[in-house]
């Protein structure tokens, strides 16, 4: 359009070559910005992540040292195993939950969905760190989980949810399924209310049940928006920080110690700066090969 | 669509269960906040204690937290969401050699976890004496919150109208005055859904500040919650308080704009 191709006469070579800057003095701020605060830095780390280096000192090249480290290091590996337990909290759970709550909703027209819709979106708009507060004084030893679990005589299975090595972690996991389940449902929903009613006649006249509904009609409409929401839960769980941080900080011991509390606690408490900054290149590559994944399985159909 | 009373007194029920499930930890923290401070407290004064919010407030220096929020908030918004608007205005209306290499190297930016980026920036800004610094600390999400932006803006701008662009054009507007003078006074919604979700991101962000002030000079609202978990231990009621705090300008902005904070989260989520 900023081709000047309209324009008649003389006029319209010399606007054409003037108009080519055009386009890149619109783009420039944004680019300048983005460039020097994000990307520049993306580039350092891949370059950081082959030198040894304390943060002050001199730095010594390590080649792909730190990154064998990510392999051998225990506490690394854990910190990937329980990213990837936290995407089953984050991802698999809120999604299993969404798609059954979503289809139930937009099968019957129940009065109050307007209302419903921003209860259930709410936790999205919360700080991580006062939901991070919150939850860990209702898994405090005398909060009120464990108050009311007394109360309906399980008392025994009361216990300090955040200092048992066993259960901290889908302790942990179980607030990103609370924050999260509402953002899936609320998309899923959306989804689902563009699914033409006519399709639910048809199968209702062939005598199929709502299971066969659900399985031949819904699930394949909402494709899309099932791969949505798998992309930002799945980033969501991987880049888990504030939660941790804010709840257990990693422990009891290492058990819920995930990639970005590594990267950060290595980088500016234990002055590990070269294997910070691998943690981070393969946690990237990661998200990016995740997303890829989802999205091309998303697409196949 | 018809369905049997039973299933939709069933849906009635799922409906009010979930509807507590996400209520029930957000009573927790309010009934907290305006609990006794402990138990002798209760004895003395009652079940009922606003007067935690002030008192929150002074020994947790919210004030001061919540004005360095204010502030690195207000930045990321206005510079952010400008650059995006003219970024967003390029790719979304003009050809140009390398448009569709732009779109992909923004939409990079979405998927970047911070985490992988702010380390090397903390030492990079750390030797030109940005860190501890408002700069420092809104910068990366500046960069961040473009990334979105503009994507978010090209998505507006391709949509819309080219009749009316084209007629703007005939008036023998300039690409600067069809921009604020037709397309963003029409795009004002749009405009309006990316500062909301930006403010919200800026202001419950919590690695960067974290990162960037490791003095603890800009501390904004989020980190001195988490400060103030970690100094203060006696009792629930303050610390709940804090929490209630924080959350609240957001919560606020959200009960009354949620269409943009719904629409915008959702649709900003679908690429295409």
């Amino acid at each position: 359009m900023a081709d000047g191709t309209t324009t008649v006469g003389r006029s319209a070579s010399r606007r054409s070559a003037r108009s080519a800057w055009v386009p890149w003095a619109y783009l420039a701020p944004a680019l300048l910005l983005y460039g020097v605060f994000l990307l520049f830095p993306l580039v350092r780390a891949a370059q950081f992540s082959f030198f040894e280096w304390d943060g002050l000192g001199a730095s010594t090249f390590v080649g792909f040292d730190n990154y064998v480290e990510i392999i051998f290091d225990e506490r690394l590996r854990e910190a990937f195993w329980h990213a990837l337990v936290l995407v089953f909290f984050y991802a698999v759970l809120p999604l299993v939950i969404g798609l059954l709550l979503a289809s139930l909703l937009t099968r019957a027209q129940v009065r109050g969905l307007g209302f419903f819709r921003s209860v259930i979106f709410l936790p999205q708009v919360i700080a991580m760190v006062v939901v991070a507060v919150t939850w860990r004084q209702i898994y405090a030893p005398d909060g009120p989980l464990n108050g009311f679990l007394r109360m309906i005589g399980l008392g025994a299975l009361a216990r300090p949810w955040l200092g048992d090595y066993a259960f901290t972690l889908p302790a942990v996991g179980l607030i990103g399924t609370w924050v999260c389940t509402g953002l899936v449902t609320v998309l899923l929903m959306a989804g689902m209310s563009r699914v033409p009613r006519e399709l639910y006649e048809a199968a209702r006249l062939d005598g199929s049940g709502p299971v066969r509904e659900f399985f031949a009609i819904t699930l394949p409409m909402v494709r899309g928006e099932i791969t949505v929401a798998l992309t930002l839960t799945i980033v969501a769980a991987l880049k888990t920080f504030d939660l941790v941080y804010v709840t257990t900080s990693g422990g009891p011991g290492t058990s819920t110690t995930v990639p970005s509390y590594e990267i950060y606690r290595r980088a500016f408490e234990l002055g590990e700066v070269g294997v910070a900054t691998a943690v981070g290149v393969v946690l990237t590559i990661i998200v990016f090969a995740i997303n890829g994944v989802v999205n091309m399985i998303g697409d196949r159909k | 669509m018809k369905v049997s009373p039973i299933e939709r007194g069933a849906n009635y029920v799922v409906l009010v269960a979930f509807a507590l499930i996400v209520l029930g930890p957000i009573a927790v923290i309010v009934s907290l906040a305006f609990g006794p401070q402990s138990a002798s407290a209760a004895r003395e004064g009652g079940l009922f204690h606003p007067e935690n919010f002030p008192e929150a407030w002074e020994i947790g220096r919210f004030g001061q937290y919540m004005l360095n929020s204010v502030i690195v908030a207000v930045i990321v918004v206005v510079v952010a969401v400008l650059a995006s608007i003219l970024a967003g205005y390029a790719l979304g209306t003009m050809k140009f050699r390398g448009a569709t290499l732009m779109f992909y190297v923004f939409l990079l930016g979405i998927m970047v976890p911070t985490e992988a980026f702010i380390v090397p920036l903390y030492f990079d800004l750390r030797v030109v004496g940005l860190t501890n610094t408002v700069w420092g600390v809104a910068a990366p999400q500046i960069a961040m919150s473009i990334a979105f932006g503009t994507y978010w803006m090209r998505t507006y701008f391709r949509t819309s109208s080219r009749a009316l662009i084209d007629a703007a054009r005939l008036d023998g507007a300039g690409s600067m005055r069809i921009l604020w003078q037709v397309l963003v006074p029409i795009g004002r919604p749009a405009i309006l859904t990316l500062v909301l979700l930006t403010f919200m991101w800026t202001w419950n962000e919590f690695l960067i500040p974290l990162v960037m002030s490791p003095s603890g000079s800009v501390r904004t609202a989020p980190l001195g919650l988490a400060f103030f978990q970690g100094q203060y231990t006696q009792g629930t009621a303050l610390l709940a308080a804090g929490a209630v705090m924080v959350a609240l300008p957001i919560v606020l902005l959200y009960v009354f704009l949620q269409r943009h904070f719904i629409k915008g989260m959702i649709e900003g989520a679908v690429r295409e």
